[in-house]
């Protein structure tokens, strides 16, 4: 079944032909769709990349904010309005590399929302620099020879900071990549995707065959096992596993445990300015 | 008589000094609440060093029958819990001041200064009556005792400060009587102020300007707020922090102030009244941020409060350089409205204002107030105190809803995520009326044109400077923030009947109102915080009127009555001489 509901009519889009973020683009639509989700019910939020173009590729709300800052913005939109399903979108350079500190500190507060990043492990915006995530030795126009830091492992950084959901996917896998998506939506907290995406321009050493050689389908892995996930995250050398490495329900999310809802459950745009809260507030300071 | 200095004087001005840590905070908070429940008015500012412990901080006190709301220099009484009294304390000391401390502690400091020196054993009645940290309620006892103003207050006071430690209410009430038996001899029959005039009710709520601030923001319907911790910023996180559940607000400590600024913009989107609070370094960090809510149009108030730069300068001083920071941060063009409170009631006042112009016009409003101002208290009438129109909520959107649509006034339609049937989008890029991102240079030209009309009606709605002291002046002294209080008690002190002082309370947009009253005057004197005459310049630059004088400070103590006054009596044309 062709599912359209999260198709935006008449649009041209920038990315490369061949390029990985369409079939990704095509598994969250899904996914949403499948989820019985509508684009009234979804807010993505992204920052700047290849990837954080998505919100004007698909129908749903959006916003599409600074270079590094999705996370940032999109805690706050679930935090202002805890129904909304909010969905963070960017590549690895505007996840890892400029939004690293939100990353790490996003982990930790655990806000309700999804977070895809789209990994190719290369600069596609700015034509082909080395990411935080490229390999050492990675060798680019500007590391001329070739990386010399080490490369983030997002997964691992995750579930060391207690992310609740840390799963890696493979673009050119769009079933098991719809399957992924569709539970880190659902799931209560933040949800970590890291998806491996081949960028067919400046990236000729992840291409689709290597990512192929390279990973496989995670079976018999008790997602509750914190000590194995971690293992496969710090995996250095492939083939790197596809699937969920680790999941915990039952933590609060960051936007339950607000005094703002304690005593209020509305959403903050249908509240009133509280006059008789701060007229009390100022009796007391007569006191 | 031992007290001669107050004799004759509007006010009596305390000054309590001593180390970080020795609770001088307390004592203050209950001093303050004493004054006010006898019947006085009281003034208090507080300056500091950036330390936990040690070094030496001072309270300054003023306590009068009439309302005062100004830091000044002169000292009646001073009382120094802790030796190392700083320069700034000492240069203060005049031959009048009479000075109450441990000859134990200070070690011979002191004594040979002021009017006299008085001992009050403060150490070993201290450890008597449980250990050091009482010798602040023992100092606190003699100064009530010097002024009259008996320990009943006090008591309830510490009852309900401590409520449920009964043991530590117990020994601070004692240490307090103590302090009260060795002062009130001091104080000669009925203490200080007796025979001054007692009011009853009335003036009995006391606001400093962080409360002042948070509450207006409170009134407006903020209910997000975040903010990374920054001196002197942090009493407004702090405020709604205590009040979240109340206030029903996101109170969130971020990890830097990129997050704070995006969240805020994010929560906007979400139809959130939000507020960051920081001082300059944090807001440098913001300006991207700011930038930011320029384009997706969201209504963001941005608490400001200044302390001297560059870089870290003085995390505890107090300056106003940052303005046209202010006027400027965050690249490209886009409106702003940026308001300047010199009074608590306009801390409330203009918070709410902050507020309203940004919900109304879609776009950041900064409230620029200086660690001075944060600091500072006084005690006012609860109706003194302007509540605004409360915010109205926002309408479901139509199926054909398009976020950015053309409006005469700039403003388009604000609708929210998730409430009606339209798609709500926000883009840091130049986009269409959807809000895709969409390079068009018509379209372009359109969208800027669109978001800097709302400049016009920020400009329409800009509160106008306050006017005090003949209308028919001939000299004309300007000041903006802060500083207000202060230059209207020194020219009032002055007595001259043909110099006003125009005050701005917003300083961007400037009330087109201004001109009028700047070029009537012959001479102008612009008084401000800082080394280069931000304010000054930014006169020239809206109205082509250049300052005759400038009247800078920027050593990191806020100007005092005294200070002004002989810089404006330096300052101003001789009566009825030409310049």
């Amino acid at each position: 079944m062709e599912n359209k509901l999260f198709d935006l009519a008449g649009i041209e889009i920038s990315w490369c032909p061949g390029c990985g973020d369409f079939l990704i683009l095509d598994s969250i639509k899904k996914a949403l769709a499948e989820l019985g989700l509508t684009p009234l019910d979804v807010v993505v939020v992204s920052g700047i990349g290849q990837a954080a173009k998505t919100p004007h590729y698909m129908k749903s709300h959006f916003f599409n904010g600074l270079h590094g800052r999705a996370l940032s913005n999109a805690t706050a939109i679930k935090a202002a309005n805890p129904a909304l399903e909010v969905i963070a979108v960017g590549g690895d350079g505007d996840m890892y590399g400029e939004g690293g500190n939100h990353f790490i500190h996003t982990v930790r507060r655990n806000p309700g929302i999804t977070n895809l990043v789209y990994n190719n492990m290369v600069y596609g915006l700015t034509k082909g620099q080395a990411s935080p995530t490229s390999p050492r030795g990675f060798r680019t126009a500007t590391q001329v020879d070739g990386v010399q830091s080490a490369p983030f492992n997002p997964l691992a950084v995750a579930l060391s900071l207690g992310a609740t959901f840390v799963a890696r996917a493979f673009a050119g896998n769009g079933e098991q990549t719809k399957e992924i998506i569709k539970r880190a939506v659902r799931h209560k907290g933040y949800a970590l995707v890291d998806i491996f995406q081949p960028c067919v321009s400046f990236n000729h050493v992840h291409t689709y065959k290597w990512f192929r050689e390279n990973t496989y389908t995670l079976e018999g892995h008790d997602e509750g096992d914190f000590d194995a996930a971690m293992k496969l995250a710090l995996l250095e050398e492939g083939p790197f596993p596809l699937g969920t490495l680790y999941c915990k329900e039952g933590i609060a999310p960051f936007e339950e445990t607000l005094a703002a809802y304690r005593k209020d459950k509305r959403p903050l745009f249908q509240r009133e300015a509280p006059r008789e809260a701060a007229r009390e507030v100022l009796a007391a300071m007569g006191r | 008589m031992l007290f001669s200095s107050p004799a004759g004087r509007q006010d009596v001005c305390c000054v309590i000094s001593g180390a970080a840590g020795l609770g001088i905070q307390t004592v203050e908070d209950m001093l303050a609440r004493v004054i006010v429940d006898e019947g006085f008015c009281v003034f208090g500012s507080r300056e500091y060093m950036s330390r936990v412990r040690g070094g030496n901080n001072s309270t300054e006190l003023r306590v009068s029958s009439e309302p005062v709301d100004a830091l000044i220099d002169r000292i009646d009484i001073l009382i120094a819990l802790s030796r190392n009294v700083r320069q700034n304390i000492l240069e203060r000391i005049s031959p009048h001041t009479v000075i109450l401390g441990d000859r134990d502690e200070l070690k011979g400091e002191l004594e040979d200064r002021g009017a006299s020196f008085v001992h009050i054993p403060l150490s070993s009645l201290a450890k008597e009556a449980g250990g050091a940290i009482y010798s602040n309620s023992i100092a606190a006892g003699a100064l009530l005792g010097v002024l009259g103003l008996g320990t009943e207050g006090a008591a309830a006071f510490y009852r309900d400060r401590f409520a449920g430690k009964d043991d530590v209410v117990t020994k601070n009430i004692a240490a307090l009587e103590k302090g009260y038996g060795l002062g009130a001899p001091l104080g000669g029959e009925g203490g200080v102020l007796a025979g001054r005039p007692r009011s009853k009710g009335g003036k009995k709520t006391i606001l400093n300007g962080s409360d002042a601030v948070a509450l207006g923001a409170m009134a407006a319907g903020c209910n997000f707020v975040t903010a990374y911790p920054m001196s002197p910023a942090t009493g407004v996180l702090s405020f709604f922090y205590r009040h979240a559940a109340e206030a029903g607000a996101v109170v969130e400590q971020t990890e830097d102030e990129l997050a704070a600024i995006n969240m805020a913009v994010g929560a906007s989107y979400a139809g959130a009244r939000p507020m960051v609070t920081t001082s300059g370094g944090g807001f440098a960090l913001m300006a991207e941020g700011l930038s930011l809510a320029g384009v997706v149009e969201a209504p963001l108030v941005v608490h400001l409060a200044q302390r001297p730069g560059p870089a870290t300068g003085m995390a505890t001083r107090t300056e106003q350089a940052d303005l046209e920071l202010a006027l400027h941060s965050g690249h490209g063009e886009f409106p702003r409205a940026v308001y300047a409170p010199g009074t608590m009631e306009s801390a409330f006042r203009l918070t709410q204002e902050a507020f309203a112009s940004a919900l109304r016009f879609q776009t950041p409003a900064i409230v620029l107030t200086d660690q001075y101002f944060v600091n500072a208290f006084h005690n006012l009438d609860e109706s003194a105190l302007q509540w605004l129109e409360e915010p109205s909520l926002l309408p479901e959107t139509g199926g054909d809803y398009r976020r950015y649509e053309d409006a005469p006034d700039g403003c388009s339609p604000m609708g929210v995520p998730g409430w009606g049937k339209g798609i709500v989008g926000a883009d840091s890029h130049e986009h269409d009326e959807v809000g895709h991102v969409y390079e068009d240079f018509h379209l372009r030209t359109r969208m800027q044109d669109k978001r800097m009309r709302k400049l016009d009606g920020l400009t329409a709605r800009a509160v106008p400077p306050r006017l005090f002291g003949p209308g028919n002046y001939r000299n004309l002294v300007v000041c903006w923030g802060s500083t207000l209080p202060i230059l209207r008690e020194a020219l009032a002190g002055l007595d001259r009947d043909d110099t006003a002082l125009l005050a701005f309370e917003q300083v961007w947009p400037l009330a087109p109102s201004s001109a009028a009253m700047l070029e009537k005057a012959s001479f102008i004197a612009v008084a401000e915080g800082n080394s280069t005459g931000q304010f000054a310049r930014l006169l020239r630059a809206e109205f082509g009127v250049k300052a005759d004088k400038k009247i800078l400070k920027y050593n990191g103590l806020q100007f005092s009555v005294e200070e002004a006054s002989a810089m404006l009596a330096g300052a101003l044309p001789a009566k009825g001489g030409d310049r």
